[in-house]
């Protein structure tokens, strides 16, 4: 089980508290109504799938309730950071 | 080749076992070949085979970077069934379980299929109402299934609990009997020997780490870590690492890869009889000839490619497992692994063209490959040497993405399969 540092709490915590919420950082369109069907394939499905480097959201579901976002190395399962949600991209 | 005859044992023994050949060459690569298959699991080497086999296309590389069946070939509960919802997945599955029947000839080689019969528990009444209706799309699209009553499911299955009284009741169960179990390491094994037979090179420790393009776009080759081979046909069966290729080739595909995890008891005398699955409480089980129950857990939530698993999920497989087999409750733990499964948003496969010419793939099965080994591989043979899919992997193309005709089997069966 992997450890997650929360940046709201402040705490690290094990996995368990936590749901993985997929990649990171993936906004949703700004005028949906101009979105053609290659630009919806391309918001709902496709998604980077790195091996390395990932930037993806977890929602501290049994603490503080939160969304946050964090870089993880897909190959190690190491945490490189976390950080709020709202703050730029690593 | 090696036949494994009784006059080649005995020759053998005399010498106690000290001089077999390997049953199939080591290959070094080649400067160029025909056709390029990347992923020397069980669904990149069938598809080698039946290429050469089917359509006459031996000159063939199977590229793979660790060793043969060393993936999830090596790595999944050897489950075969055929038992889906959808039209388009009764018939992709149900082409792969025909071939299955006839494979240990066709290969001369024992790949142990067991049609032990895969039993499906129902829990409540939403499980009853959605099985009947599996069994009835079934039976209209020619795949056996039937449903039993709690003291006929019993029946099949002893160490079964159908206890009334139980938190998850036994109501009923569907049951496939032409589904069953084969053993994995095998599959790879025959398909690799009559590949090779058939002059196709299976060359292991080999990784892709370009795909080439000419100036028309289409595919002249790959780099690997053996150095540069030439080709205009290159298929990809790769699995975890399907969307790590594409990007190779400056495709991004909707895949994402998670571990999923399996494990073994130790071994016992046979107490279990037939495949289990129940979807309610996401466990399913059977016994290896060996005698160790092997047992299928789910995969993490977040995308890796580590090959390991977190314990929590086994912790919750096993609870489940003791939920419906309370006579396994003292049992221990022998082995547990994970292998990396690339799952599509449908959780159906993709299998044909991509938008490059000459490149292939057959990819997002998920975590339910094995069961489809000798079909995809199939299919995308006939994909490779026709350019164009079969009309059984017509719909599993790339293209239903954007247009939305998905093959929806993550709402049907509304978990891992």
């Amino acid at each position: 089980m992997i450890l997650i540092h929360c940046p709201y709490c402040d705490e690290t915590r094990p996995e368990i508290e936590f749901a993985n919420a997929g990649e990171a950082h993936i906004a949703r369109p700004e005028d949906p109504s101009t979105f053609d069907d290659s630009q919806w394939e391309g918001f709902l499905f496709i998604r980077s799938n790195p091996r390395g480097r990932h930037h993806e959201r977890w929602r501290h579901i049994h603490g503080c309730g939160r969304f946050f976002n964090a870089i993880r190395d897909t190959v190690t399962d190491k945490f490189e950071t976390t950080y709020k949600a709202g703050e730029p991209r690593r | 080749m090696t036949r494994f005859n009784f006059v080649n044992l005995f020759a053998k023994s005399l010498n106690a076992h000290k001089d077999w050949p390997e049953q199939w060459p080591d290959a070094a690569p080649k400067a160029a070949y025909d056709a390029i298959i990347v992923g020397g699991g069980g669904h990149g080497l069938a598809a080698a085979y039946y290429l050469a086999k089917k359509y006459g296309i031996r000159n063939v590389a199977v590229l793979e970077k660790g060793w043969i069946g060393g993936g999830n070939t090596g790595r999944n509960t050897t489950i075969i069934r055929s038992n889906y919802l959808y039209d388009e997945s009764a018939f992709l599955y149900d082409h792969a379980v025909k071939l299955w029947d006839g494979l240990s000839k066709e290969l001369n080689y024992n790949i142990m299929y067991s049609k032990r019969g895969v039993m499906m528990l129902a829990h409540n009444v939403h499980d009853v109402q959605s099985i009947k209706r599996h069994i009835h799309a079934n039976r209209l699209n020619g795949v056996d299934n039937e449903w039993l009553s709690p003291a006929e499911a019993k029946a099949y299955c002893p160490p079964l609990s159908i206890d009334p009284g139980a938190r998850h009741p036994v109501l009923g169960a569907a049951l496939q009997r032409r589904g069953g179990t084969a053993r994995h390491d095998s599959v790879a094994w025959g398909y690799a020997r009559g590949a090779a037979a058939l002059g196709v090179d299976i060359i292991q420790n080999c990784a892709v780490t370009a795909i080439n393009r000419g100036a028309d776009g289409a595919v002249t080759g790959v780099e690997t870590t053996r150095g540069p081979i030439r080709s205009k046909r290159i298929g990809v069966s790769a699995a975890g690492n399907s969307s790590v290729l594409m990007q190779m080739a400056g495709l991004s595909f909707p895949l994402e890869s998670y571990p999923l995890q399996a494990l073994v008891s130790e071994p016992v005398k046979p107490i279990f009889p037939c495949v289990v699955m129940s979807n309610t409480v996401h466990a399913y089980m059977s016994q290896s000839d060996k005698g160790e129950l092997v047992i299928g857990a789910g995969t993490d939530q977040y995308v890796s490619y580590s090959q390991r698993g977190a314990l929590h999920i086994i912790e919750h497989t096993l609870a489940a497992i003791n939920e419906i087999f309370p006579i396994f409750s003292r049992m221990r733990m022998l082995r547990t692994w994970g292998g990396i499964v690339d799952v599509t948003p449908d959780r159906s496969p993709i299998i044909g063209k991509t938008p490059v010419p000459g490149l292939y793939v057959n990819c997002g099965w998920g975590t339910g490959g094995f069961k489809a080994t000798p079909g995809a591989g199939d299919l995308l043979a006939h994909t490779m040497a026709m350019d164009e899919p079969h009309r059984i992997n017509a719909a599993y193309n790339l293209d239903r993405f954007r247009n939305g005709r998905l093959i929806d089997e993550a709402a049907a069966a509304a978990v891992a399969h």
